[in-house]
């Protein structure tokens, strides 16, 4: 009984179709299948917060996301917030002020503030904390990573303004 | 770590769901996931077929009618704490939102996985019991309603037969200039809740003229505290007054697990409760 299904999505603005074990969860087909192995999976049960990608422009947790349920939205993972040349400014920030170590947690932190400074693009250090909350850190013990989503979030509306 | 073979329905309609639920062996309905893919992927649950709830039409949004918000049972958290509605109507809910969990699973999680899903110490569950809501369910014999107060039947376990399913829950408000306050107490910002407390308060006069206060994670459902309404009810709400109905936290029953002991969460509730108060109060225009 291993049914699978044909799914099309668009990943980081590219269409995909391809085969998949229904009972494969998000996070495994973007790794497995499409072999975009920028979205880590730590846990696999909603803890860690690693695998957090956008679904539709919203984060959420790959490894609690069937890919089937992925059908017809649009995901982007780390993979589609910046290139080598022209990093995101999330990105950039975190590199300038050591917001990652191992960087194990980062593709998550990166998807999960990229969403929240959309929301609140002049958020408090406590907001950022609170909207990190959901992701673990082993390394950095989060100031440079609270550091970092300011300063962003700073440069984000100076490229707007 | 990965989910054990199962078969895939992803239903259109809600009589197409009811249908694949009731013919179905050892089917579970998939609502946004934050409970039951933990639950897949760490082998807790082995379901032989997933009906999954999230492209079913008609099971999200919130409308407004005869005094109290009808909210669909697939309607996301982070909608439910972004809505004009929730915000004008239940600020006691939009304020229990925020201990939900995190931003990512509020995004996924609903209202109605929450509420079937009946954790101890689940903030939407103590926020329905606050607010007495009514649960519509459907199942092969039709519609039916049923009170929160009556939904608990056990640790985690609803008062739903295998064939039903939660379509909505009514919120009845209350007006506009009332009291609220949700707080809690967890090891961390969105960890589950050791205890939970909610309070509503109106006044009138300086006297409170309607009440309502409610225990999350103290036991298998929320605890409305009748006794300690009662004590308020038509008193002027002195710091004394709040005190000694918040005391009534101390002498309920409460569960031990390995998270904390009984005597912890009964002493842990009466100062959540006190706090509450205080601030539901102080939101009605009261004095503190």
């Amino acid at each position: 009984m291993m049914e699978s299904r044909r799914i099309a999505l668009i990943v980081n603005g590219a269409r995909h179709e391809a085969e998949t074990p229904v009972r494969q969860h998000l996070g495994d087909f973007l790794r497995g299948t499409l072999g975009l192995t920028g979205t880590h999976l730590g846990c696999e049960h909603g803890v860690c917060g690693a695998c957090t990608v956008l679904v539709d422009g919203r984060a959420v947790r790959a490894c609690l996301m069937l890919a089937v349920q992925a059908d017809g939205r649009e995901v982007t993972t780390v993979e589609g917030m910046g290139t080598e040349d022209a990093l995101h400014p999330l990105q950039a920030a975190f590199c300038a002020h050591h917001g990652l170590q191992c960087g194990f947690c980062t593709p998550g932190m990166l998807t999960t503030l990229a969403e929240f400074l959309e929301v609140h693009p002049d958020p408090t250090a406590a907001e950022v904390r609170i909207a990190i909350s959901g992701n673990l850190c082993r390394c950095t013990g989060y100031d440079s990573i609270v550091t970092a989503a300011l300063e962003a979030a700073r440069a984000m509306r100076d490229a707007r303004a | 770590m990965k989910a054990a073979p199962f078969a895939y329905h992803d239903p259109r309609s809600i009589d197409e769901a009811l249908h694949l639920l009731a013919t179905l062996e050892n089917p579970r309905l998939l609502a946004g996931g934050q409970s039951l893919m933990p639950m897949l992927n760490m082998r807790v649950a082995f379901p032989d077929h997933v009906i999954d709830l999230n492209r079913v039409e008609g099971l999200e949004g919130v409308t407004e009618q005869d005094g109290a918000l009808r909210i669909g049972a697939m309607t996301r958290q982070r909608d439910l704490e972004e809505h004009p509605l929730t915000r004008a109507r239940l600020p006691l809910m939009t304020e229990a939102l925020t201990f939900v969990g995190h931003w990512q699973t509020r995004n996924r999680g609903t209202i109605g996985g929450s509420l079937c899903n009946l954790d101890p110490s689940a903030e939407l569950v103590a926020v329905a019991a606050a607010l007495d809501a009514v649960l519509e369910v459907r199942g092969p014999a039709g519609a039916r309603e049923l009170s929160i107060h009556d939904f608990p039947e056990g640790l985690m376990t609803p008062a739903l037969a295998p064939e039903e399913m939660l379509t909505a829950i009514r919120l009845p408000f209350w007006p506009a200039g009332h009291g609220y306050c949700f707080a809690e107490f967890a090891r961390r910002h969105g960890d589950y809740a050791i205890v939970s407390a909610a309070a509503l308060l109106m006044l009138e006069g300086g006297r409170v003229t309607r009440v309502s206060i409610t225990l999350g994670g103290v036991g298998a459902g929320p605890l409305r505290l009748r006794e300690a309404e009662a004590m308020l009810l038509g008193a002027v709400p002195s710091a004394e007054a709040i005190r000694g109905a918040a005391a009534h936290c101390e002498r309920i029953e409460a569960m031990s697990d390995p998270q904390a002991p009984a005597w912890y969460r009964r002493r842990l509730a009466a100062t959540l409760m006190r706090r509450a108060l205080e601030k539901a109060l102080a939101r009605a225009g009261g004095a503190a």
